[in-house]
């Protein structure tokens, strides 16, 4: 074994399928992208190579900086919600009869494909025979909003079933993060007199701090990324009023035919992206990991 | 440090041949193969699978088993896709220069980019060998750019508004011959608690479909065309006052509850269900009123349909549609059996029109004999219709430039959602009109 792993020919050879895969699937379409990015194309006919025009027009452009705030939007929604995911593993961890079960039942939607979800939820919202608003009425309330048609909820109706869509997730991920703390530190606390608020917030978020972050730079980089629920749902409508970064780039590019405006588009969400990621990180990398 | 060096040597080498072997694929293949007698294989990319489709899929098979017994040297073969997919992958296609021999597009604003990028081929040397007089006048127009025509329309439509007889004759109403009365039989219905018009504006052409009757009835068939193709301008006062009017239509809530957030199914089963009146739509929808069996005959024999009414002092004309051709045929420009390609487009085309409206109750853009077929009624009273059509206009968003059409689809939404004024709406058309020429 050592032999070999002291042959640099055979690490290469070993290496070098999924290298090849990663750089010509991942890297080269990148590259590729950040080119496109600098012409102006439609897809089909000549490249014109215009520098950085795309993305002069880029910073002037409204709808995308429109798209960028609902992005955002979405992003610290999500991290907010982690907190109830986290509250939720919480007491599902601790010795509650039927947890297993429900456990189940959360990671239900996330089984489920986005285009189902999005079909159900559209089944939800509808504004006269779905079943949101026919239960505001049997409560006696007479103007039910339209829900995917009223420019000033429409996202937030979206919000909903996207953390709805990935709680099961992140609930998951927290609660086996909370059953590996060894039961012997938790036993310790209960002796020393801790009640079982002082447990949660003193020993055992503590002790699962490291994946707390990763849910962290999860949710908000899958926040800025997001595509399919809008895409399914509204399509960005009305007039723009749900259009996300990720959804905002596909219109250009395959809306309007648009491939280097669109490129730009990916471009910087890419960059964005990267941006929050190295931010999080940066800001959440001063306290060393927490052990007992 | 060398050997280092020699691997990423030898990672580089093959990852460049990687690259190089993806891009090159296309090249090989023998230059012609069309003598007469040898084998030749033409491929035809459509988009009616078997499974969303049947009617269409068989007449397609039906034309091609006859084609290669009159043909026996040629193989056709299909690639089928779904609607979306099909445009998806013809645009990659494309983009490497592998479209399928014959293929399918759709007119103006969508073919134009291709026949830019030197990829159709012009069919009028088999237009003018006698195909030319089948079809209905002006449709292989929209498929022609600089005089030259890339393409020919499998498929014509024109917009009707459908209603519901027995809820008219409920409330003792008449289809409307002026919009005056148009918006009399509104106000009724929404008195009586009936939503008049069905609409799913998430799919934004469906509202541009209103708009531009609006349009075409106030300002004459030609103001909107020529506002599109930069011949006028669309800050014209009849552009304006049509955009009024759609206001004015939301206001009297002409519409369906929640219209904007609705596509355009949710919609349909609405005026299905007899929940809404009436519903602006393509003449697509005949067979769902008609033959279709799933849907139960006492609703299909309700249905009736009405002109766009006309409007009191406006210039338009009650026989002028919004509509246009469907799908057409294309042929490759790089094709290796161009020859072959054109005499399967042109026996498609014929054999096409003969049989889809009768079996799959699809209207082809050539010419049909109502005599000598037996078809619903209201099938016959469309088709007359089409033969009086005094013009047809193009759908708006198939007339305009991909972007241009984005820009007018989004202005429609907020128009009806009353977050644009009538003027900022023709003044944003403007800006991005002229901008994208």
């Amino acid at each position: 074994m050592n032999n070999m792993m002291s042959d640099k020919k055979v690490i290469a050879l070993y290496i070098l399928p999924p290298l090849l895969l990663i750089v010509a699937l991942i890297y080269i379409p990148i590259i590729m992208t950040g080119y496109y990015s600098l012409t102006q194309w439609d897809g089909i006919g000549q490249m014109k190579f215009i520098g950085l025009d795309n993305y002069k027009e880029l910073i002037k452009d409204g709808m995308f900086w429109k798209s960028v705030y609902h992005s955002f939007l979405l992003a610290v929604f999500s991290v907010i919600s982690l907190l109830g995911y986290l509250a939720v593993s919480l007491v599902l961890s601790g010795k509650v009869k039927g947890a297993n079960l429900l456990r189940k039942i959360y990671l239900i939607p996330m089984l489920l494909s986005s285009v189902a979800i999005g079909q159900l939820w559209l089944r939800i919202y509808h504004p006269s025979n779905g079943m949101l608003n026919y239960f505001l009425s049997f409560l006696g309330i007479e103007n039910p909003p339209n829900w995917l048609a009223d420019p000033s909820i429409v996202l937030y109706a979206i919000f909903i079933p996207i953390i709805w869509q990935y709680a099961g997730f992140y609930i998951l991920i927290y609660y086996a993060a909370l059953k590996s703390i060894p039961p012997s530190i938790i036993e310790a606390a209960i002796i020393d007199g801790a009640n079982p608020l002082q447990l949660a917030y003193k020993i055992k978020v503590p002790l699962i701090s490291g994946v707390i972050k990763v849910t962290i730079v999860l949710a908000v980089v899958g926040s800025l990324k997001y595509f399919d629920l809008i895409y399914v749902m509204t399509d960005g409508g009305p007039n723009g009023a749900s259009e996300v970064m990720a959804s905002y780039m596909y219109h250009k590019a395959f809306r309007s035919f648009n491939f280097g405006y669109g490129s730009t588009v990916a471009f910087s969400l890419l960059f964005i992206c990267m941006i929050v990621t190295w931010l999080i990180r940066k800001l959440t990398n001063s306290s060393e990991e927490v052990q007992y | 440090m060398s050997k280092k060096a020699y691997s990423l040597f030898c990672v580089m080498v093959i990852a460049f041949a990687l690259v190089l072997t993806g891009c090159s694929s296309s090249t090989n293949g023998n230059p012609s193969s069309s003598e007469s007698g040898k084998k030749v294989t033409i491929t035809f990319m459509h988009l009616w699978p078997a499974g969303s489709s049947k009617q269409q899929n068989m007449i397609v098979n039906e034309i091609i088993k006859e084609f290669e017994k009159q043909n026996p040297n040629v193989t056709v073969k299909q690639e089928v896709l779904e609607n979306e997919q099909y445009k998806n992958k013809l645009k990659i296609l494309a983009s490497s220069n592998e479209l399928p021999d014959v293929g399918m597009t759709w007119a103006a604003g969508f073919l134009e980019p291709y026949v830019k990028g030197n990829l159709f081929a012009p069919l009028d040397d088999i237009l003018n060998s006698g195909l030319k007089d089948k079809f209905v006048s002006g449709t292989t127009e929209a498929y022609a750019v600089n005089n030259k025509t890339y393409a020919l329309p499998l498929e014509l439509n024109i917009t009707p508004i459908y209603y519901n007889k027995k809820i008219f004759s409920k409330y003792h109403l008449e289809p409307p011959q002026t919009y005056e009365d148009f918006k009399n039989i509104v106000q009724t219905l929404v008195k009586n608690g009936v939503a008049p018009i069905a609409l799913g504006n998430k799919d934004r052409w469906t509202g541009s479909l209103w708009y531009m009757y609006l349009a075409d009835r106030i300002g004459g068939a030609d103001t909107l065309k020529n506002a599109i193709n930069r011949k006028g301008s669309f800050e014209d006062p009849s552009l304006i006052k049509a955009a009024e009017e759609v206001q004015k239509l939301v206001k009297m809530k002409a519409f369906i509850k929640g219209f904007n957030g609705l596509s355009n199914d949710e919609a349909k089963s609405e005026f299905m269900n007899e929940k809404a009146a009436m519903y602006l739509m393509g003449t697509w929808e005949l067979p769902n009123f008609t033959t279709n069996e799933e849907v139960p005959k006492e609703f299909r024999d309700k249905v009736g349909f009405f002109k766009f009414p006309v409007v009191d002092g406006g210039k338009g004309d009650v026989n002028s549609w919004v509509g246009g051709p469907g799908v057409g045929l294309f042929v490759s420009e790089n094709s290796k059996v161009k020859k072959e390609a054109k005499e399967f487009v042109k026996f498609f085309i014929e054999k096409w029109g003969e049989q889809s409206v009768t079996k799959a109750g699809v209207i082809p853009a050539t010419k049909v004999d109502t005599a000598n077929i037996h078809l619903p009624q209201l099938y016959i009273d469309v088709l007359s219709e089409l033969n009086k059509a005094s013009n047809i206009t193009l759908f708006a968003d198939v007339q305009m430039n991909p972007e241009a059409a984005q820009t007018h689809l989004n202005l429609i939404q907020s128009l009806f959602g009353e977050e644009v004024t009538p003027k900022d709406f023709v003044k944003q058309h403007e800006e991005v009109l002229a901008k994208t020429q």
